[in-house]
């Protein structure tokens, strides 16, 4: 009897404030990998097209929207944990649906982007290498907000399941460091890509 | 089941006691386990056996370089269709030459090394139950598991394994019809090691993750022992570097399954253009070489640790500059990031660009030298005593020193244009990266074994295991700066059509490296004997063998999940509290506080007293956070 009394006891308790939560701490270390990554793709694009021959291209026209639909999905995901920590449900279902709704539209602009891109006839293995760095960077981060999509389902499913405890809440507040870091991360790559075709 | 509960009521219920006094089944325990020491256990026992393979691949490379007419049919049971009339196939030559450096470096080295002493030591030695997630390190391990798996089935498929050299250079490696191994072997490879990068990531993260978080009360960064210190930097620079490997490997792997050209220009093969336009060879090499350097650092950093504790302790003296100590492990790592170029002198690179990082890579003989003079210093005048351990970091320092000469030569732009990709750079990473790294690994099992299984290892056959591999190391190696000097290049299979003659002047120098590496490799049965027999059948080991300070010496003999069966101890002072002058031990363990010791206290360690109720104090918040 004592021992559970104990835990329960343990659990109200605030947390530790001078070290950071585990477990948010590890996310963050997986980001700074994730950005390492990104950054050496990044410096080899620019070795690359340092090296000369490389023709400039135009970034599709649709990833001006797609960078505004995952902003509109970033804001939403910042809701989504004021609402959870305010343990408005109702709220927390739209604000996190919204999320996920705009991440698949995100998805969905970069595929039009990219046939946008072949109808240039620039191709991914083609001749022109400039053109396959493109595809390899907005592939690449695509790749990771399917990632971020998977992470963003469960926390969707499980804020439909009225499980709501402190797990919960870090399970949002993982989920949404995650999708804002593939936020900052695409607009990082935009901006490159804008300014050194 | 009963008497556990007693138990668990009678040291003072901590939340911990709940989830850990249930007995595990044999899967949980000893396979998917979560226990940071059994993880530890299986990244060792897998080191060793793949420290076998990759060791009898040189063996068999070293029979073609030593003894180039032998008949070597006899390995025909063994290797089978790779032994053509009598001789070993070119091409698997190379494939063996490409599989040991893979193996070495990144499975045995690596894994073997980092993986079992950072997983065993950060919990032990910081004061924590277990790593910051069970979980994740499980599947670390596992990962590496599956690793290995897809690399060892690559020996054994019809075009053979990955040949074009550890660094898998396109555009050979890019191109499946450039040689056999660039085919299915390749795609092996590369794939092995996206999940070994994985791997190493998960393990990576959960080292800093853990050092940060979950250090016990008192354990300041200032108190760590140097061996978290060199485990903590050599996670950062895994965490900052094997993404860049896996950016390069995922190019590769396009260029080499979906015809992008990001390293690929405007080659022929047979005569015939391929369609490829626009890539980079270079690139490639920069990308690598970005990881390929930390990687050097990932390496020896481990065993530069284990060094520094394996040597105060049986100097019984306190480390020569601490600081300086962890100040030469930052340096270390912050250079590492910078020098890669170093490798890529004879790439075309502008020579200016040449000269500024020769500047940078001379600038780490600095840190290094540090190293070395403080390792020296603690064992000067030391009341030394030299147990298996010992010897081996003893040896370290040694090959640290002798291979990191040639460093300095190396480093020289200009001077490299001599020796670049010739037996004395071979020469050279295998003394101070190969061999000092192994010796730090022999070393850490030596000492952490009793801690490992609970028993003792046999001194006797410790003392002749080191004397063959130490002589053995330098045998082999120390010749092969004059064969590099004398213009051999590295990864030939043969050298007898090079030179009008003067090459045969090495033919015995050759034959004198093989019978050493074939004796030194030999002795190594002395350690896989000694080491399988006394995890069952060594002599039972004291709860502090060496009598040292850190805190794994206050677990049990073998400490259960959760490692301390009471609370975890405080720590009120630094690791190196050896024979201190007034007190009557020769050792005071980190968990001793100031207090308890007033005849050996320095003037400043008494005003440290009045902060050891504050560390006491933490005593609920600690217990708090490994309640949820």
């Amino acid at each position: 009897m004592t021992q559970e009394h104990l835990a329960n006891i343990n659990l109200d308790e605030p947390e530790e404030t001078l070290s950071m939560n585990p477990k948010k701490f590890m996310l963050w270390l997986a980001i700074v990998s994730i950005l390492m990554m990104f950054a050496g793709w990044t410096s080899g694009y620019l070795v690359r097209k340092a090296e000369g021959r490389w023709h400039e291209f135009e970034l599709p026209q649709i990833f001006w929207y797609s960078t505004g639909i995952l902003l509109v999905s970033s804001i939403s995901m910042f809701l989504a944990v004021q609402y959870a920590k305010k343990d408005n449900f109702n709220a927390l279902k739209i604000a996190i649906s919204i999320t996920f709704v705009f991440g698949l539209a995100f998805l969905t602009t970069q595929v039009i982007g990219f046939s946008d891109l072949i109808k240039n006839q620039l191709y991914f293995a083609g001749s022109d290498v400039a053109a396959s760095w493109l595809y390899a960077l907005v592939g690449l981060h695509a790749a990771h907000v399917i990632s971020g999509l998977v992470v963003l389902l469960i926390s969707l499913v499980s804020s439909f399941k009225f499980t709501a405890d402190s797990k919960n809440l870090l399970r949002i507040q993982l989920c949404a460091t995650y999708w804002h870091f593939l936020d900052f991360l695409w607009l990082y790559l935009f901006v490159f890509l804008y300014f050194n075709r | 089941m009963a008497t556990e509960t007693l138990h668990a009521i009678d040291t003072h219920v901590h939340a911990h006691d709940e989830h850990e006094h249930h007995e595990l089944g044999f899967v949980q325990k000893y396979i998917f386990s979560e226990d940071h020491k059994t993880i530890a256990k299986q990244y060792l026992i897998s080191g060793i056996i793949w420290a076998f393979f990759g060791g009898a691949m040189s063996i068999i490379f070293r029979l073609q370089l030593g003894f180039p007419n032998m008949d070597l049919t006899w390995l025909k049971p063994i290797l089978g269709q790779w032994i053509v009339e009598g001789k070993l196939e070119k091409e698997f030559y190379l494939a063996l030459v490409t599989m040991h450096g893979t193996i070495m470096v990144f499975f045995v080295l690596t894994a073997g090394l980092s993986g079992t002493f950072s997983n065993f030591l950060i919990p032990l030695q910081i004061g924590a139950r277990d790593m910051a997630s069970g979980f994740i390190n499980m599947l670390s391990y596992w990962f590496f598991f599956a690793a290995s798996v897809i690399m060892f089935a690559s020996l054994f498929i019809e075009t053979g394994p990955a040949s074009g050299g550890w660094v898998i250079y396109p555009p050979l490696s890019a191109l499946p019809q450039a040689m056999p191994g660039s085919g299915l072997g390749m795609t092996l490879w590369l794939s092995s090691m996206a999940l070994f990068i994985v791997s190493q990531l998960m393990g990576g993260i959960n080292y800093i993750c853990t050092i940060i978080n979950l250090r016990t009360r008192g354990m300041s960064f200032t108190k760590l022992p140097l061996t978290i210190w060199a485990f903590f930097f050599t996670a950062i620079l895994g965490l900052l570097s094997f993404p860049v490997l896996l950016s390069a490997a995922l190019l590769l792997i396009f260029d080499r399954s979906f015809g992008t050209s990001f390293f690929l220009s405007e080659i022929y093969i047979g005569g015939e253009a391929l369609p490829n336009i626009g890539g980079s060879a270079i690139l490639y090499q920069h990308l690598f070489w970005f990881l390929g350097h930390p990687e050097v650092y990932i390496v020896l950093l481990p065993a530069l640790g284990i060094t520094s504790e394996v040597i105060a302790t049986n100097s019984r003296k306190p480390i020569f500059g601490y600081r300086a100590m962890i100040g030469s492990l930052l340096g270390i790592t912050f250079l590492a990031f910078i020098v890669w170029a170093h490798h890529m002198f004879v790439t075309g690179m502008n020579p200016f660009l040449g000269s500024v990082f020769m500047f940078l890579t001379l600038i780490i003989a600095v840190p290094s030298a540090v190293k070395a003079f403080n390792f020296i210093t603690t064992l000067w005048r030391g009341n030394i005593i030299f147990t298996p351990a010992m010897l081996f970091s003893i040896g370290l320092v040694s090959l640290f020193i002798s291979g990191g000469l040639t460093g300095i030569i190396l480093g020289n732009s200009a001077l490299d244009i001599n020796l670049h990709d010739t037996y004395f750079v071979v020469a050279h990473f295998h003394l101070v990266m190969g061999a000092a790294s192994f010796f730090g690994l022999m070393a850490g099992v030596y000492h952490w074994f009793p801690k490992m299984f609970g028993r003792m290892m046999n001194k006797t056959a410790g003392y002749v295991h080191f004397w063959f591999t130490f002589v053995g190391v330098y045998a082999v190696f120390f010749p092969m700066h004059y064969i590099g000097l004398a213009g051999f290049p590295r990864r030939y299979y043969s050298f007898t059509a090079l030179g009008n003659g003067r090459m045969e002047a090495f033919v015995d120098m050759n034959m004198f490296i093989s019978i050493a590496a074939i004796i030194t490799f030999t002795a190594q049965a002395i350690f896989a004997i000694n080491f399988v027999y006394s995890i069952f059948k060594g002599k039972k080991a004291p709860q502090n063998p060496w009598n040292s300070n850190t805190l794994e010496w206050t677990t049990p003999v073998n400490p259960g999940h959760g490692n301390w069966e009471g609370e975890i101890p405080a720590v009120y002072r630094w690791a190196y509290d050896y024979s201190k002058p007034g007190s009557a031990t020769d050792f005071i363990p980190q968990n001793v506080p100031y207090s308890a010791t007033p005849e050996s206290n320095f003037p400043e360690e008494n005003e440290e007293i009045a902060k050891e109720k504050e560390i006491e104090g933490l005593l609920d918040t600690q217990n708090s956070s490994y309640s949820h």
